[in-house]
């Protein structure tokens, strides 16, 4: 394997980069030989979660399947930013059908393979939270409770960005989006709605459910790897923070999808046939405050007089997570 | 062969000698005996390799379909009335992408109010999805059009609705020749597709396409279906040829040569209509020249044959079980597209909604009246207007009338009486 020794220059964390390790260890990304399966050159903006979590993915899937995977895509970001012709960005065979049903176009997909005996060849559909939690939740649910051969990828990045912002049922409270806007008594996305998807897919029992963030992309990869090693329904939500929608510097996008993982705000943890095996334990459990004031959508919390009691509600959400997950790592413990 | 046998059973038959690779079901009346008997043929391995999906919606039975197709194998859905609307957004994905999908259409009306009974405003509803269109006279027509359609869809890159009535054909047992395996498979060859998901070659299929070409794609989905109306009669007569019978291609004409009064028409209400043609064109009863045009396909719509098979009437009646609402037939509106120039007298007649009777009764005396140049442009066939006069009083009278339908099924006595 050709490398370069690299410069490990990561500080302000408790994570030990990749690249420390030996070659043989290494990521998939760090390889040269990675497959670029999603090739430079789209237009995501700068500092889009969603496109750095897109290309670890589908890399590491690729590298799991020998070269042989095909992917349905929903309508959203990651489909307007990467195909517009003649400059797709798709090394892989690739279909974008609609909004709201990648899962049984990834179903037909599988169908077809089977049929064919082409059983080395794997099928990833990704879609946005829009298109996951919401429009393609029924089809989502209905290749669950199939069981069938596909791995699905939700990229949550907390609304529907690609049309302007507005709130998805992956929305968080507080959060102002254009349709949950920071006005009124109760400004931003109301408390006790939305849905956790892993949660759900669990409930279905398919063999495979992991959350990951763009801030721990070696792990993220070795979600998809283990993915890749089963067969049947599988789902991993990547959480992918958006500069544009959340109001946060391009250059912070790791480090607000790492506060989301540090408060608590959102559970790593991977689970097999419906029961957790693992989770990314939290050393030092940060304040929800540190996730939530860099964030423009959270701006009206931390006015002239700050919104102590949305703020504790919050922290009391990240609180429930961190005791019903299992997050907070033990003493000794690494 | 020769068998008795439902119309839905048979259509099932037809389909699996098509071999198809990936069937996706979901239940809807009156489609639903055909994938039941689908899925027991794959479930006992009578067709097989196949794939028989249960899904949870017809907008997934049409994603799924849009999958495997991309991916390279046969794939077939059968839906109805809701169901079909239900999928609509899919249905134009599907033609959009040029995927070769095959679906039959139970023909049946669309709610509210709910109504399981033939019409064929579902499909009609579909008429600019991009998909070609046929339309089946008899169950014998039904099965055989399954075979072309495959054929057809495979040829051209496009995706075909086979439409039969709902019951009046899904529903009945009649005589079909079956054809045999042989047979299909010398009609049909292996399915190779256009464009495939395959890692050995990728592309990107769907990408977004702006306004510098979108209208050019927009273009080759007409100009597609243009070349497809130039070859439908080509595999007819190739299906004549291999199967010993007319099915399929464009229109069937009956007892036009002469006539002056020429109706026209589409599904199974053409056979009742042929026997009031017979009836009326005997001496006895006076020898009306009359005469009926029965379209096939409907998408692409043959506006030439359509003009050349009508421009000897003097009038022309199209019977339809469809409605423009605000505007009156859709039929109608494209055969009339057809005759564009010519004078003649021309009539809509909105017939059987909803599963109504369409009684060789009624049409007697309809056909009669036309030809004494007596009919409405627009008729309602058999139309209750004391029901229809009734309800609308009754919204004069009171702002809170109430539900339409419910008021009239309680005028007519279904329901429990409660009066205003």
């Amino acid at each position: 394997m050709s490398f370069q020794p690299v410069k490990f220059y990561q500080t302000g964390t408790f994570t030990v980069g990749n690249r420390l390790l030996p070659p043989e260890e290494r990521s998939v990304q760090a390889s040269t030989k990675r497959f670029n399966s999603i090739n430079s050159g789209h237009r995501a903006c700068q500092g889009c979660g969603e496109a750095l979590g897109a290309r670890y993915a589908i890399d590491a899937a690729m590298e799991a399947a020998d070269g042989r995977v095909i992917a349905a895509n929903a309508t959203g970001c990651l489909e307007v930013f990467s195909t517009p012709y003649p400059e797709t960005s798709w090394q892989i065979p690739w279909i974008h059908s609609l909004f709201g049903n990648t899962a049984a176009v990834a179903t037909g997909i599988a169908a077809a393979l089977k049929v064919k005996g082409q059983t080395q060849t794997r099928v990833v559909a990704q879609g946005g939270d829009g298109g996951t939690t919401d429009i393609g939740f029924g089809c989502l649910s209905g290749m669950f409770e199939r069981n069938d051969d596909v791995l699905y990828i939700c990229y949550d990045n907390g609304g529907y960005m690609n049309t302007g912002v507005q709130r998805s049922s992956a929305t968080p409270p507080a959060a102002r989006t254009a349709t949950t806007m920071a006005v009124g008594p109760e400004p931003g996305n109301v408390f006790g709605q939305g849905k956790f998807v892993p949660a759900i897919a669990m409930a279905h029992n398919i063999p495979y459910v992991a959350t990951a963030t763009v801030a721990d992309l070696r792990d993220l990869e070795a979600k998809v790897t283990r993915a890749m090693e089963l067969h049947g329904a599988r789902y991993i939500h990547i959480l992918v923070p958006c500069p544009l929608g959340w109001g946060t510097p391009s250059h912070d996008t790791i480090k607000m999808a790492r506060l989301a993982k540090e408060t608590g705000i959102f559970p790593v943890f991977e689970a097999e046939d419906g029961e957790i095996k693992s989770v990314l334990a939290i050393r030092r459990p940060l304040p929800v405050e540190d996730y939530l004031r860099p964030q423009k959508r959270y701006a009206h919390l931390f006015g002239k007089t700050p919104a102590i009691e949305t703020i504790a509600h919050i922290q009391a959400l990240a609180d429930k997570n961190i005791r019903k997950y299992g997050l907070q790592a033990r003493k000794g413990g690494h | 062969m020769l068998k008795q046998t439902e119309g839905s059973r048979a259509v099932a038959e037809a389909v699996a000698m098509c071999r198809p690779e990936v069937i996706c079901a979901y239940p809807i009346s009156p489609q639903t005996h055909i994938v039941e008997a689908l899925g027991e043929m794959v479930k006992d391995g009578t067709l097989s390799p196949c794939e028989f999906i249960n899904v949870e919606s017809e907008f997934a039975a049409m994603s799924v379909a849009i999958g495997s197709s991309a991916a390279g194998a046969r794939s077939y859905t059968a839906t109805a009335s809701q169901g079909l609307l239900f999928m609509a957004e899919a249905v134009y994905n599907a033609s959009g992408l040029g995927l070769p999908i095959v679906m039959t259409v139970a023909n049946r009306s669309i709610g509210a109010p709910i109504n399981i009974w033939n019409d064929h405003s579902d499909a009609l509803s579909q008429r600019d999805s991009g998909w070609l269109q046929l339309f089946a006279e008899t169950n014998q027509e039904a099965l055989d059009l399954h075979i072309q359609a495959f054929r057809l869809a495979e040829e051209l890159s496009l995706p075909v609705m086979v439409c039969m009535d709902g019951f009046i054909l899904t529903h009945a047992y009649e005589r079909v020749d079956m054809p045999t395996q042989a047979q299909v498979d010398a009609y049909l060859p292996k399915y190779e597709p256009r464009q495939v998901l395959d890692p050995a070659e990728p592309v990107s299929i769907g990408a977004m396409v702006g306004p510098e070409a979108f209208m050019e794609v927009r273009y080759l989905a007409h100009a597609k279906q243009m070349q497809a109306l130039e070859r439908i009669p080509a595999f007819a007569a190739e299906f004549r040829q291999i199967f010993g019978r007319d099915s399929g291609g464009l229109t069937h004409t009956y007892r036009t040569e002469d006539a002056e009064t020429i109706i026209v028409a589409m599904g199974s209400v053409l056979g009742t209509i042929k026997d009031v043609i017979d009836e009326m064109r005997q001496p006895e009863n006076g020898g009306h020249k009359i005469g009926v045009l029965g379209i096939t396909l409907f998408r692409p719509f043959p506006l030439a044959r359509v003009r050349e098979s009508l421009q000897g009437a003097k009038r022309v009646v199209v019977l339809e079980k469809s409605m423009a609402v605000g505007l009156g037939g859709i039929l109608s509106t494209n055969v009339r597209m057809a005759l564009s120039g010519l004078h003649m007298h021309g009539y809509t007649v909105i017939a059987g909604l909803g599963g109504r009777a369409i009684t060789k009764k009624s049409l007697h005396g309809l056909f009669r009246q036309a030809e004494q140049e007596a009919l409405e442009p627009l008729t309602f066939l058999d139309l209750d207007w004391n029901m229809v006069n009734k309800q609308l009083e009754r919204e004069k009278a009171h702002r809170r009338s109430g539900p339409v339908a419910e008021n009239l099924l309680r005028d007519v006595g279904v329901v429990a009486a409660r009066n205003y």
